[in-house]
């Protein structure tokens, strides 16, 4: 899968599952402060990412993840390195 | 008041239902497919959330929460209570609720399945709870009062209406939203379904609730929402409320006996601390919605326990469950809501398919017809397993 097709995926996950308004997903936009995502959503994370990547996330890694961009790269290398 | 019931979807729909007496029950051969013995239940439509509420009030909202969720929001409106009003003010929540079956049984499921609580997602916690209905309304609704849940078996909402009516009239509360809900679904009922109490007149649905009657084979399950906006008269009459009815009396008891099988003593003793607390004659009660399920035993001791506390000279009597089937931890609010909808449009709606008594109903005055009647107060009765017992009478005002 290709860089940008899983940027898309992501978005498109945000935006229909998490119900986060299209036009906020900007990289530099920060999970908890611009999106709103908060402790509860990030456990049904853990489950989206799951189900649509085959993988799970790890909680022990989410503490680096700041921003939008943060995400994008942390699923990129995930599915990378699977 | 507001209403979310197998027999309609609001308060107009509802009166029309009770008025035209018209079944609430289906057969669903989904649970004829998962080996109940009866696939007899009620039914309704879920309530279509997305975009009403935002994703994380949906998200911890099981069935019964989302009727319970509609009726509330009818509730508010005929009360007259907006958000700001709300959020400036302490309202509170007690809502009867007794059981979450879908969500423990999907969370369970995903478990044994993955091996792994992370991949449960963060909503069936609060799905799963007896609590789940007050928890998520008293959020939603930003309710700043007292908000706890009633599991109290089939009497959980009539027990929450009677504690609602306590608190206010001990002054701790002016408002409390109170209520029951039901969820619909076969998880819930599985277990029930093997206690060969249901009806399986399963061929003529709209026909297998029949309280009272002589050919009644068992109850019906059925569900939904009902909520009452209980509030003193003093602040009713501030806010110029519309008030439909005034709760005068509560009485509760337990039988000491059966887990499952009714007594006669046990009722007796709800309704005669329920007319003590009323402090009127009971010549002032012109109609009695009664509990009868449409159980052989269940009925004809409740016959006997009206005669008892009432006598021979009793009042109209009619059971609406025989058309919207037993709603379960629903009932005891959706049965006051159904009885002051009677009591303010001046008719008592017709215990249906009541077509030949037997010895122990024979004597009952039962509306098997609709009659018009002129309800200066009606007693609800409601009880459960483990003997809990709860009646309620309510005045016009």
């Amino acid at each position: 899968m290709q860089n940008d097709e899983i940027i898309r995926k992501i978005n498109l996950l945000l935006v229909d599952e998490i119900e986060i308004d299209e036009e906020a997903l900007k990289p530099s936009a920060e999970l908890k402060k611009d999106l709103g995502i908060d402790s509860l959503d990030f456990v049904d994370l853990f489950v989206i990412i799951e189900h649509n990547f085959g993988f799970k996330m790890k909680a022990e890694e989410m503490s680096e993840v700041k921003t939008l961009e943060d995400f994008y790269n942390y699923i990129i290398n995930r599915v990378h390195s699977n | 008041m507001g209403i979310y019931s197998v027999i309609g979807k609001n308060l107009t729909e509802v009166r029309e239902s009770l008025f035209s007496g018209k079944s609430g029950i289906i057969f669903d051969p989904h649970r004829k497919d998962l080996g109940f013995r009866s696939a007899l239940t009620g039914m309704v439509d879920r309530p279509v959330l997305k975009g009403v509420l935002d994703r994380r009030m949906r998200v911890g909202l099981p069935v019964q929460g989302e009727y319970a969720y509609i009726a509330t929001l009818e509730a508010l409106n005929t009360a007259g209570l907006d958000q700001s009003y709300l959020d400036s003010n302490e309202v509170g929540i007690l809502y009867g609720n007794d059981s979450s079956a879908v969500p423990v049984v999907e969370s369970v499921d995903i478990l044994r399945e993955k091996k792994d609580t992370m991949m449960i997602g963060s909503g069936y916690i609060f799905q799963s709870m007896n609590s789940t209905v007050s928890m998520n309304l008293s959020v939603i609704f930003r309710l700043k009062g007292v908000n706890f849940t009633l599991s109290g078996a089939c009497a959980s909402g009539s027990h929450a209406i009677g504690i609602g009516y306590l608190l206010i009239k001990q002054g701790l509360q002016d408002i409390i939203i109170c209520g029951g809900a039901q969820e619909i679904n076969p998880e819930s009922m599985a277990s029930f379904d093997a206690l060969n109490a249901f009806s399986t007149r399963e061929s003529d649905p709209a026909r297998a609730s029949r309280p009272f009657d002589r050919d009644r084979d068992g109850l019906v399950p059925s569900g939904g929402a009902s909520t009452i906006i209980l509030e003193s008269y003093e602040s009713a009459i501030k806010r110029g409320a519309k008030i439909y009815g005034e709760v005068i009396g509560y009485g509760f008891s337990s039988n000491g006996e059966h887990i499952s099988m009714p007594n006669v003593e046990g009722p007796v003793r709800a309704m005669q601390k329920a007319i003590k607390d009323a402090g009127i004659p009971s010549s002032q009660i012109d109609y009695i919605n009664a509990h009868a399920t449409s159980t052989p035993l269940g009925d004809s001791n409740e016959a006997k326990s009206i005669i008892t506390v009432f006598g021979a000279d009793h009042p109209l009597i009619s059971s609406t469950k025989s058309m919207t089937g037993h709603e379960m931890w629903m009932g005891g609010a959706s049965e006051v809501v159904y009885s002051t909808i009677m009591m303010n449009h001046s008719f008592v709606a017709p215990n249906i398919n009541l077509d030949n008594p037997d010895d122990s109903t024979a004597s009952l005055n039962i509306a098997t017809k609709t009659t018009p009647a002129e309800i200066r107060s009606f007693l609800s009765n409601s009880f459960g397993f483990g003997g809990t017992n709860s009646s309620l009478i309510i005045r016009k005002v």
